[in-house]
């Protein structure tokens, strides 16, 4: 675990100005997480309860890593990320309502219900998906962030893959265009060390992951993903080369998972001694421990702020229970943008019956 | 109007959009520094400069990935495929990202972009460069597909698909980019509408429907057929995917009968749809089976004498319209 590149990039000195928040600061950074805790459990209460369909992939572990990240963005820079994407959208500044009632397939969902789970998407938050190919968003991202520098905007973007997604081919072009265009985005590895039921070991030549910077020249960096400080700097360091210098960084974050794969997987495949080595390390409760100990809050704030946001939790779940189902006029709505520059086209009626 | 061939028009076309929009621009695989590899580019990086006409390494699925990334914050990119054989490996960014964004965000992203390039078989490059894609395409609900026969289309065509605020797939044919037709002049705004086909020349005995090259065989056949006093209507539906049904029908209302000319393999080509959509819109108008004539159904051979059986060519044509006159 280095802050050095692993080429001869230098990363930007950041870590005073990041570390040094106001308190209030620091708590809702702990909100933020704990939020996503919660929510993520009161998910997968619902998906036992057949209120959320499909696949659902739960944050619980991750939190860090998202919050962390997302902490040193600002509003105009842009996030994109796979198909874990609820922690990803909490972090962003997303209302946990319209996220619920995308889970439960609510015309009052994020995405109309039209996305579910793996399709959060919010422009006004500048959060691009939820994207639910394996590392077919890595290339995605490359191309948002050449917007961004095409139109000038200043703003840089953070694109996630899960440790799974490191061998797929389009990761690798992306990589590729990334370095050699140079291109403010920066590729986060959140590597919770099992892709489904496939261990890091099994799925993957050359580890440490962030070696994989190497070949394209390009600035790679680790983080602990249990340790939000820790990525919250390291991040930031990248977020400052990609701003000042346009050039991108791999990160390679190192972070666990506590569920399954998604809810239908036990995780038979892991050890239990495995999962509770990592639950000693949770993530939320290490910063807890952090803040109690710099007096920036204390035990009764923490049982409050719980209390709080198992209600906002609960008001959300009832929200998107108590939400209406998509109208049926909508199946057809969404698909196109309406024409401005040209006459509408028509489009044909291929369905009978 | 000017005298000017296929591969001329696309070239006016983007040149004109380009300079009419600062957020539409070129990328893919040797469009700039060597002026594209079938020359549509031609002249353009010296027009605009490298940072709006981009080459980029061979690497399609991220490289149309990309693009799709910046359409969605509101550029307005033209991909080249050197051959749209090679856009197979992009098929998940084309299909799931350029098609699907804005349906599952909800109508929140929208994806302006145009999908250009090469098609086709007939030029003995082997089955893996000879494909006709417009079938796996126009399969994708939000997807529209382009398929130029004439210059003046390709031009009046790939202008509107670029102002288009959805994605487009403009398929061109390598056989014809060397094929010289009218179009207007380039001080006039011209375009042609998506979604409209043409009728290329009339007839009353039977309708002779094809796209792309197959547009050019189906005319040539027509010919032949009129020297045997048979006078064919040749539609050019220039759109495959929203076709224009009502031009097809309202022909197929005069003629009473249908022939269909693609190059795609038989197996769910655009024409299964089009036939279908007839036979169950237009049954009593019909005296005669819909007969299509397509690729046939095996890869594509290098050998000449193999390749042209495989081909839809003028001889399978007329044996069809005979068949279906009797």
């Amino acid at each position: 675990m280095s802050a050095a590149g692993t080429k001869s990039v230098k990363m930007p000195s950041v870590a005073k100005s990041v570390l040094d928040l106001p308190p209030e600061g620091k708590r809702d950074l702990y909100r933020q997480m704990l939020l996503i805790r919660r929510f993520e459990e009161k998910a997968g209460q619902a998906f036992t309860q057949s209120k959320v369909k499909g696949f659902c992939h739960l944050y619980i572990g991750e939190e860090a890593v998202g919050v962390g990240t997302i902490s040193v963005l600002e509003p105009r820079d842009a996030v994109i990320t796979a198909y874990r994407d609820h922690g990803h959208a909490i972090a962003r500044g997303m209302e946990i309502k319209p996220l619920m009632a995308e889970l439960f397939g609510k015309a009052t969902g994020c995405s109309r219900g039209k996305g579910g789970s793996m399709h959060f998407f919010s422009k006004e938050k500048n959060f691009y998906g939820g994207h639910g190919i394996v590392g077919g968003q890595t290339p995605l991202g490359a191309g948002i962030a050449f917007a961004q520098k095409y139109q000038g905007t200043g703003g840089v973007t953070l694109c996630y893959l899960g440790d799974g997604a490191v061998n797929q081919g389009p990761f690798h072009e992306a990589l590729n265009l990334a370095a050699l265009w140079k291109l403010p985005v920066i590729y986060i590895i959140e590597n919770n060390e099992w892709s489904m039921g496939t261990s890091l070991a099994r799925s993957s030549a050359g580890l440490p992951l962030v070696n994989r910077a190497h070949g394209y020249d390009m600035a790679g960096i680790t983080a602990d993903g249990m340790d939000l400080d820790d990525v919250r700097v390291k991040t930031a360091e990248a977020v400052a080369l990609a701003r000042s210098e346009s050039q991108p960084t791999l990160m390679e974050i190192k972070t666990y998972r506590y569920r399954g794969h998604s809810m239908s997987d036990p995780g038979k495949y892991r050890t239990k001694e495995e999962l509770e080595a990592h639950l000693a390390k949770d993530p939320i409760h290490l910063y807890q421990q952090k803040l109690l100990a710099a007096k920036v809050a204390d035990q009764a704030w923490f049982d409050k702020l719980d209390e709080q946001i198992r209600a906002q939790v609960q008001e959300a779940y009832e929200y998107a229970d108590a939400s209406p189902e998509p109208e049926h006029h909508t199946l057809y709505e969404d698909m196109l943008t309406p024409e401005d520059q040209i006459p509408e086209i028509p489009r044909g009626n291929y369905n009978h019956f | 109007m000017q005298t000017i061939t296929m591969r001329e028009a696309l070239n006016q076309a983007m040149a004109e959009e380009m300079a009419r929009d600062e957020r539409v621009f070129l990328l893919g695989e040797e469009v700039a520094e060597y002026d594209g590899a079938y020359k549509v580019s031609q002249g353009l990086l010296k027009k605009f400069g490298p940072k709006r006409i981009i080459d980029t390494p061979i690497s399609e699925a991220g490289f149309t990935g990309l693009a799709i990334g910046a359409a969605t914050l509101g550029l307005r990119p033209i991909v080249e495929y050197m051959t749209w054989s090679f856009s197979l490996v992009a098929y998940d960014q084309i299909v799931n990202n350029a098609g699907q964004i804005r349906y599952m965000s909800g109508g929140q992203f929208s994806v302006p972009i145009v999908f250009r390039g090469s098609s086709g078989g007939g030029l003995q490059v082997g089955a893996t460069h000879s494909h006709t894609p417009e079938n796996w395409y126009g399969s994708v609900p939000a997807l529209t597909v382009i398929t130029p026969a004439f210059p003046d289309d390709a031009k009046g065509l790939l202008k509107a698909a670029i102002r288009s605020n959805n994605p487009v797939c403009f398929i061109e044919n390598e056989k014809l980019y060397g094929f010289k037709g009218e179009v207007p002049d380039s001080d006039t705004d011209f375009l042609v509408p998506i979604g409209k086909g043409k009728i290329r020349r009339e007839g009353d005995a039977i309708t002779l429907l094809g796209n792309s090259a197959s547009t050019h065989r189906a005319m040539e056949a027509a010919e032949t057929l009129a020297k045997e006093g048979i006078e064919a209507e040749v539609i050019d539906l220039r759109t495959i995917k929203p076709y224009d049904f009502e031009l097809v029908a309202a022909s197929v209302a005069k003629t009473h009968r249908l022939v269909i000319v693609e190059e795609n393999k038989p197996f769910c080509g655009w024409g299964a749809q089009v036939a279908y959509d007839i036979q169950r819109k237009c049954f009593d108008e019909l005296d005669a089976p819909i007969t299509r004539i397509t690729g046939l159904d095996v890869p594509q051979p290098y050998n000449g004498k193999l390749e042209a059986a495989v081909m839809p060519n003028e001889e399978r044509i007329l044996a069809a319209v005979h068949d279906v006159l009797q």
